[in-house]
C-alpha cells in the first residue's frame, strides 16, 4: 500500500490551496509590533525588558514562566513602548510587549548567512538546551513547548520522530511552500530532533496533493544522506495531520484516551517547527518570523508571507490591499480548525499560519434542522466518538455521561460539524462537554493527589 | 466591508444538507415511480398525487397550526413519505383511504414525534400497516397490471397472496409458483403494490443512493442475504411447503422496503454492525411472516417491529472509539 | 356457567396471591426514615430548582431534618413562610432573611452599544463566551443569548427583543439563582428586594478605563467616582474602574443617580420620578455648607494651635 491513512473517520473537504503557487516573500516590517508573553500552551511567560529598554532583534524579552513554557524573543529592534494589556484575536486582553520599530539590527550571534549548517551536533541535551533558548514552540497549531516534548517524562522511549508535513487543512500553503523552499533545512532540522531523541529513525509524513514537495524531499534526504530518514505519502484526509491520526497511520499505534504520543513512542513535529529547531540550533536564530498563508477566493491577492511575530493582523492585510468587500469572515488558521478573527488589531503569535478569508456564501451557517440520525458526523469522526449523542448529553449538562461517552477524547477537528447534513452546532456543545468532563478530571486527579500527599503525612 | 462574522470552528460545511439527501432518495425513486405509472396506468397517478399532495399539505397545516413552528416540507422528507406511502397501496385505492393513510403517515407517526428525525418508525410504513389492517378489502384487492392506457381492471391476488390462499386449500408451491415465471417478477408483470411489481427500477435507485453515498449497503444487503438464507434452509427441507428463495427474493415489497423502507436514516442503526443485525432481524421476521403468519406478507411489519429496536442496537452497537478497548 | 365461576375464582386468587408477594416484598425491603422528612418535603415548594444548593426538595428536606437548625438551611423559593413552616414541623427557630431578586447589571442596550461583528455560532451565552469577548465593544456586558432565560424555572426570565438584554420579572422571581451560575458574565446579581421593591444598584460590570468603556457602550460605568464623593452612607466603593454599591449600606436617597454622567446607576420601583436637578440642587447646596464648615473648621483649627503656640512660648520664657 502506497498511500498510508489513519483508521477511523475522516472527511474530504475540497483542498483549496489556491496559493501553492506563490513563494514566501518577506513581509516588511511594521512600524510597531505587540509582542504576545502567551503565545504557546502554558504558564504565560514574564517580560524581562522594561519601558524605554532598546532591543536588537533576537533579543530576550520574556522568559519562560515554568518548566511548559517559552522564551519570549523580539523580532525587531528598537525602543519597549510600553507592557501592557491589549487585546487579542478574541478581544481577550493580554499583557503584550509594545516595540517601536527602528531599523533592523540584530543580535551578532544569530547567523544569517545563507550557508546550509549539515554538521549534527553529538550532545542531544545541547540540541534540546538549544531548542528551549531559541523558544522554539510547535507551530502546527497548538503551540506546545517543543523542548517540553523533546524531554520525554522516565520511563518513557521515543521509537520513532515523525515531521508532519500533511497540511490537511484546506487553503494552508505554508507548509508546503516551506519543504519546497526551505526542504534541505527543514531535512536537517528534522536529523537534529531524530538526534536529540537518541537516534530513532524518522519520518516525513506529506499529503499526497504535495506531489512536487514529496519529490523535493526525497531528493533532499539522497543528496545530504541522513540515514533511517524517510517520506511517507499520505492519503489527502482531513484530520490526516491530527498528532494521533498521523501516529496512527505512520506507526499503527493507537494513542490512549488523555495519554501524550510518547507512550506509543512517537514525537510528532510540524515542518515549521523542524525548520525552527534548525534555525534554533544551527544558526541561534529563534523564533522572530514564520510564514503566514494570505489566501481566500474573495481575496484579490494570494501570498506566503515571512511574517515577523508581533505584527498587527491589520497591516499584513493593509499590505496586501485591506479587507476585500465581499469578505464576511476573516480566519486565523485554516477553515477547519483556525479561529474566527473579532479584533483585527491584534498581532500575529509564533502560531499564526495563516490569513484566510471566506465569503458569506462559503462560512455562513445555514439554520439548525432536526436531527436526522444519519450517523454522518459519528462516521466522520477521527476518534469514534458519536457527536450527535455528546451534544445532546452537553446541552442536557449531563457531564458524567459526556465522561462515559469520552466527550474528552474530541480533538476538535470540526469533521462532525462539517458533515452534519442537518447544520447542528455540533462542536459548538462538545466543547463545553469536553471543558467541563477536562475539568472533573483535573479536579480528581488534584483531588487523588492531595489525599495521597495526606495519607503520606 | 460590514460586520465580521465570529463563530467558533468549523468555516466550512460540506455541500450535503438534510434537503439535498432527501432529493436524492427523491430522485432514486424516480423509476420506481415511472415504471408503476407505466404499468398501471392514470389511476396510479391519481394515487401517487393524492398521496403526496396530502402528505405535505398536512405536514405544512401540523406545523403552522398545531406546532406552530416554522415550516418544515422545505426539507422534502414529506414528499418521500408520500411517493412511499402510494407505492405500498394497490393503485385501484379511493383518494380518501389515502388521505386517512397520510394522515397516519405523517400526522400520527411523525409529527406527534416531533417531526423529522425524531419519529420511532418509518411513517409511511405505519400508514400503509394501518390502511392494511383497517381497510383490508381495498388493500388486498390487488389488479393486475393494465398498461398505462388499459381500461379494465382485473382483480386478483399478488403471487404470495395466491400462495397462501392455495396452501390453505391444500395445493402444493411447486404448483403454484409454477404460475410465475421470474422474468415476470423481475419486470414487474404481476399483480400487486405499485412498489411491489419493478423490482429492476427499485434496485437502479438503490444502486444510485449508494453511489451518492446517500445510503450504506449494509442493511440491505443484510435483508436480502437473510431472506435468501432462511428460505433456502426451509425449502430445500420441504419444497412442497415453502416457496424458493429467488421468489421470495422478488415477490412482495421486499426490494421496496429493503432498500428504501429499511435504509431511512431516522429509522435505522448508524453503526455497521448495528445495520447488519437490524436487516437479519427483518430478513428473518419477513420469512418467518410470509412462511407462518396469517398474513401473506411480512416486510411492513418486520421493518416496524425492528424500527422498534433501533435505539437498542444503536446502545449496543458502537464503533471502537480511538486508542480504546 | 362453570367457566364464568373459574374465571372469578381464578382472577381473585390471582390478586390476592400477588397481593401477598406485594405486602411481604414491601415489609422486607422497607426502608426505616424520618417521618418529618415527608412532611418537610410536603411543605417545600416542589421546584426542585437546587436554589437552594441541595439536588432537591428532597434533598433539602432530609438535610434540614438531620441538621441542627436551620442556619444553613434556607429555601430561597419559598422564603419565609416555607421556612416557618419547615421550623414549625422541626420545632427549630428561623431566622427571617429579607427577600431578594435578581438584579441585571447591564443596560447596554443595542442602541447604547452597537455590534462590532456578527456572532454566528451556537445560540449561547457559554459557547460565545468561550470562544470570544462578545459582539459589542464592551469585553465584560451581557451576551444576549439568554443562557439566564433559559436556566429560569419559574419564568420570570425573559430576553427583550428591543435592548437584547433580560429582563427580570420582579413578582415570579424567587432568588433561586440559577440565572447567577447560568450566566458566564456574572453579570446577574442577587440583591435585597428593597422596601417596597424599591433598590438602587449600578447596571454596568466594565472594569475597563473611562475612555474605553464609554467608547464600547453609552451607558457604561466610567469609574469616574462621582457617586462615590456623593454618597453620605459610605454605600459605594469603586474598585478597578467599576462602582459598586453595598445594598446593605445603600438608604435610597437616589442622590448617586443623579449625579451619574452616564446613567449607569438604576433606580426602580421608586414612587415618584427622579428630579435630577432638584437633587443635584440640594447635593450642591450641602457640599457649598460643608465647605463652609470645613473652612470654618480649619479656621478654628489654626486659631486654636496659635493659641497653644503662644501658650507654649508663654511657659518657656
Amino acid at each position: 500500500m502506497s498511500k498510508h491513512t489513519f483508521s477511523i473517520g475522516g472527511v474530504h473537504p475540497h483542498d483549496s490551496k489556491i496559493s501553492r503557487e506563490c513563494a514566501i516573500q518577506p513581509l516588511p516590517i511594521a512600524p510597531t509590533v505587540y509582542i504576545s508573553v502567551a503565545q504557546h500552551i502554558g504558564a504565560p511567560s514574564v517580560p524581562c525588558v522594561a519601558v524605554g529598554d532598546k532591543v536588537k532583534v533576537g533579543q530576550v524579552i520574556a522568559q519562560p514562566g515554568g518548566f511548559v513554557g517559552a522564551f519570549i524573543h523580539s523580532s525587531v529592534s528598537g525602543t519597549v513602548k510600553s507592557i501592557a494589556p491589549r487585546a487579542d484575536l478574541a478581544g481577550r486582553p493580554s499583557t503584550h510587549i509594545e516595540i517601536a520599530v527602528e531599523g533592523d539590527e540584530w543580535l551578532e550571534s544569530i547567523d544569517r548567512t545563507d550557508t546550509l549548517v549539515t554538521a549534527i551536533p553529538e550532545d542531544a541535551k545541547a540540541i534540546i538546551d538549544k531548542v528551549r533558548l531559541g523558544g522554539v514552540v510547535g507551530l502546527g497549531g497548538a503551540t506546545f513547548p517543543t523542548h517540553v516534548k523533546l524531554s520525554p517524562p522516565p520511563g518513557s522511549k521515543c521509537e520513532r520522530v515523525i515531521i508532519n508535513g500533511c497540511e490537511c487543512e484546506p487553503y494552508l500553503t505554508s507548509d508546503f511552500r516551506t519543504l519546497l523552499e526551505k526542504g534541505e533545512q527543514v531535512v536537517v532540522g528534522a536529523a537534529l530532533l531524530q538526534k536529540a531523541m537518541g537516534g530513532v529513525p524518522c519520518t516525513i509524513a506529506i499529503e499526497e496533493n504535495k506531489p512536487e514537495a514529496i519529490a523535493h524531499i526525497r531528493e533532499v534526504i539522497a543528496k545530504l544522506g541522513y540515514k533511517d530518514m524517510d517520506v511517507m505519502v499520505m492519503k489527502m484526509m482531513y484530520p490526516q495531520g491530527g498528532e494521533k491520526q498521523l501516529i496512527d497511520a505512520v506507526m499503527h499505534r493507537q494513542v490512549g484516551s488523555g495519554a501524550l504520543p510518547i507512550s506509543v513512542g512517537a514525537v510528532v513535529q510540524n515542518v515549521a517547527t523542524a525548520l525552527a529547531v534548525y534555525d534554533a540550533v544551527q544558526k541561534n536564530k529563534p523564533i522572530i518570523d514564520n510564514s503566514v498563508t494570505v489566501t481566500g477566493e474573495c481575496f484579490p491577492k494570494q501570498a506566503n508571507l515571512l511574517v515577523r511575530v508581533g505584527t498587527p493582523l491589520q497591516y499584513i492585510i493593509d499590505f496586501l490591499g485591506g479587507v476585500p468587500a465581499d469578505a464576511a469572515k476573516v480566519i486565523s488558521g485554516g477553515p477547519m480548525m483556525g479561529r474566527a478573527v473579532a479584533n483585527l488589531q491584534a498581532a500575529t503569535v509564533k502560531g499564526t499560519g495563516a490569513l484566510l478569508f471566506l465569503t458569506e456564501k462559503q462560512t455562513r451557517r445555514a439554520p439548525e434542522s432536526n436531527c436526522i440520525r444519519c450517523g454522518k458526523c459519528a462516521d466522520a469522526c477521527p476518534m469514534g466518538l458519536e457527536p450527535f449523542l455528546l451534544n445532546k448529553l452537553s446541552k442536557a449538562k449531563d457531564w458524567d455521561a459526556c465522561e462515559a461517552n469520552a466527550a474528552q477524547d474530541c480533538i476538535e477537528c470540526g469533521c462532525c460539524l462539517y458533515s452534519c447534513p442537518a447544520q447542528i452546532p455540533l462542536l459548538d456543545n462538545i466543547r463545553v462537554g469536553k471543558g467541563a468532563v477536562l475539568g472533573a478530571i483535573r479536579a480528581r486527579a488534584a483531588a487523588a493527589k492531595a489525599a495521597a500527599e495526606a495519607a503520606k503525612k | 466591508m460590514s460586520k465580521l462574522l465570529v463563530s467558533p470552528s468549523p468555516h466550512i460545511h460540506s455541500k450535503v444538507s438534510t434537503k439535498s439527501l432527501m432529493l436524492d432518495v427523491v430522485i432514486a425513486l424516480i423509476p420506481a415511480v415511472i415504471c408503476s405509472v407505466a404499468f398501471y396506468g392514470w389511476q396510479e397517478l391519481l394515487v401517487l398525487g393524492v398521496s403526496v399532495a396530502s402528505c405535505v399539505l398536512l405536514e405544512w397545516a401540523i406545523t403552522k397550526y398545531m406546532l406552530k413552528q416554522p415550516s418544515t416540507i422545505g426539507d422534502w422528507s414529506a414528499v418521500i413519505t408520500g411517493i412511499l406511502l402510494a407505492l405500498n397501496v394497490p393503485y385501484t385505492t379511493p383518494w380518501w383511504v389515502i388521505f386517512i393513510g397520510a394522515v397516519v403517515a405523517v400526522g400520527v407517526a411523525k409529527m406527534t414525534f416531533g417531526g423529522l428525525g425524531q419519529n420511532i418508525w418509518n411513517p409511511a410504513l405505519v400508514g400503509r400497516v394501518f390502511l392494511l389492517v383497517s381497510f383490508p378489502t381495498y388493500m388486498t384487492t390487488w389488479s393486475q397490471p393494465q398498461g398505462l392506457f388499459g381500461v379494465d381492471a382485473v382483480s386478483g391476488p399478488t403471487p404470495l397472496g395466491a400462495i397462501q390462499e392455495g396452501l390453505l386449500q391444500g395445493a402444493s408451491v411447486q404448483d403454484l409458483t409454477a404460475a410465475y415465471s421470474y422474468k415476470d417478477l423481475l419486470f414487474a408483470n404481476l399483480g400487486g403494490s405499485a412498489g411491489e411489481v419493478c423490482a429492476l427500477a427499485l434496485l437502479a435507485g438503490f444502486v444510485y443512493l449508494c453511489c451518492r453515498k446517500v445510503i450504506k449497503p449494509w442493511i440491505t444487503l443484510s435483508i436480502l442475504c437473510t431472506v435468501v438464507v432462511t428460505s433456502l434452509i426451509f425449502w430445500s427441507v420441504d419444497p412442497t411447503r415453502f416457496t424458493d428463495p429467488v421468489f421470495n427474493l422478488l415477490t412482495g415489497g421486499l426490494i421496496l422496503g429493503a432498500c428504501f423502507m429499511a435504509t431511512d436514516y431516522v429509522t435505522s442503526p448508524m453503526s455497521l454492525w448495528g445495520g447488519v443485525v437490524f436487516g437479519v432481524g427483518i430478513g428473518f421476521l419477513t420469512m418467518m411472516i410470509r412462511y407462518f403468519g396469517s398474513y401473506p406478507e411480512g416486510v411492513s411489519f418486520a421493518i416496524l417491529i425492528m424500527n422498534s429496536v433501533v435505539p437498542l442496537l444503536n446502545m449496543w452497537f458502537k464503533q471502537k472509539k480511538f486508542g480504546r478497548k | 356457567m362453570n367457566a364464568f365461576i373459574w374465571t372469578i375464582a381464578v382472577v381473585t386468587v390471582l390478586g390476592l396471591v400477588l397481593a401477598l408477594v406485594l405486602y411481604l416484598v414491601a415489609q422486607r425491603f422497607k426502608v426505616e426514615e424520618d417521618p418529618r422528612i415527608d412532611e418537610v418535603e410536603k411543605a417545600m415548594p416542589g421546584a426542585n430548582c437546587g436554589g437552594c444548593g441541595f439536588a432537591g426538595c428532597r434533598a433539602f428536606a432530609e438535610a434540614a431534618v438531620k441538621a441542627p437548625n436551620l442556619d444553613n438551611n434556607y429555601c430561597p423559593v419559598g422564603g419565609n413562610d416555607t421556612m416557618a413552616k419547615v421550623a414549625a414541623i422541626l420545632g427549630y427557630e428561623v431566622k427571617a432573611k429579607a427577600p431578594m431578586v435578581a438584579v441585571v447589571r447591564c443596560n447596554g442596550t443595542c442602541e447604547a452599544r452597537p455590534k462590532v461583528n456578527e456572532y454566528d455560532g451556537y445560540p449561547s451565552c457559554y459557547v460565545k463566551s468561550l470562544l470570544y469577548t462578545g459582539d459589542t465593544g464592551c469585553a465584560y456586558g451581557c451576551l444576549g443569548c439568554g443562557d439566564c432565560a433559559a436556566a429560569c424555572q419559574f419564568g420570570a426570565l425573559s430576553m427583550d427583543p428591543v435592548t437584547g438584554l433580560p429582563v427580570v420579572d420582579q413578582e415570579k422571581c424567587t432568588a433561586c439563582g440559577a440565572c447567577v451560575k447560568a450566566c458566564p458574565k456574572h453579570i446577574i446579581e442577587l440583591r435585597p428586594m428593597g422596601p417596597r421593591g424599591m433598590r438602587e444598584f449600578v447596571s454596568c460590570v466594565n472594569k475597563d478605563k473611562g475612555p474605553v468603556a464609554k467608547k464600547a457602550c453609552a451607558n457604561a460605568c466610567i469609574g469616574c467616582g462621582i457617586c462615590a464623593k456623593t454618597c453620605t452612607h459610605e454605600a459605594i466603593t469603586v474598585e478597578g474602574n467599576l462602582a459598586y454599591i453595598d445594598p446593605a449600606k445603600c438608604k435610597l436617597c437616589r442622590e448617586c443617580e443623579a449625579m451619574c454622567p452616564t446613567g449607569a446607576i438604576h433606580g426602580v420601583n421608586f414612587p415618584k420620578p427622579l428630579d435630577k436637578d432638584a437633587v443635584k440642587e440640594r447635593i450642591k447646596v450641602r457640599q457649598q455648607k460643608a465647605k463652609e464648615a470645613a473652612e470654618a473648621a480649619n479656621k478654628a483649627t489654626v486659631i486654636s494651635s496659635e493659641v497653644e503656640k503662644s501658650k507654649k512660648e508663654a511657659t518657656n520664657e
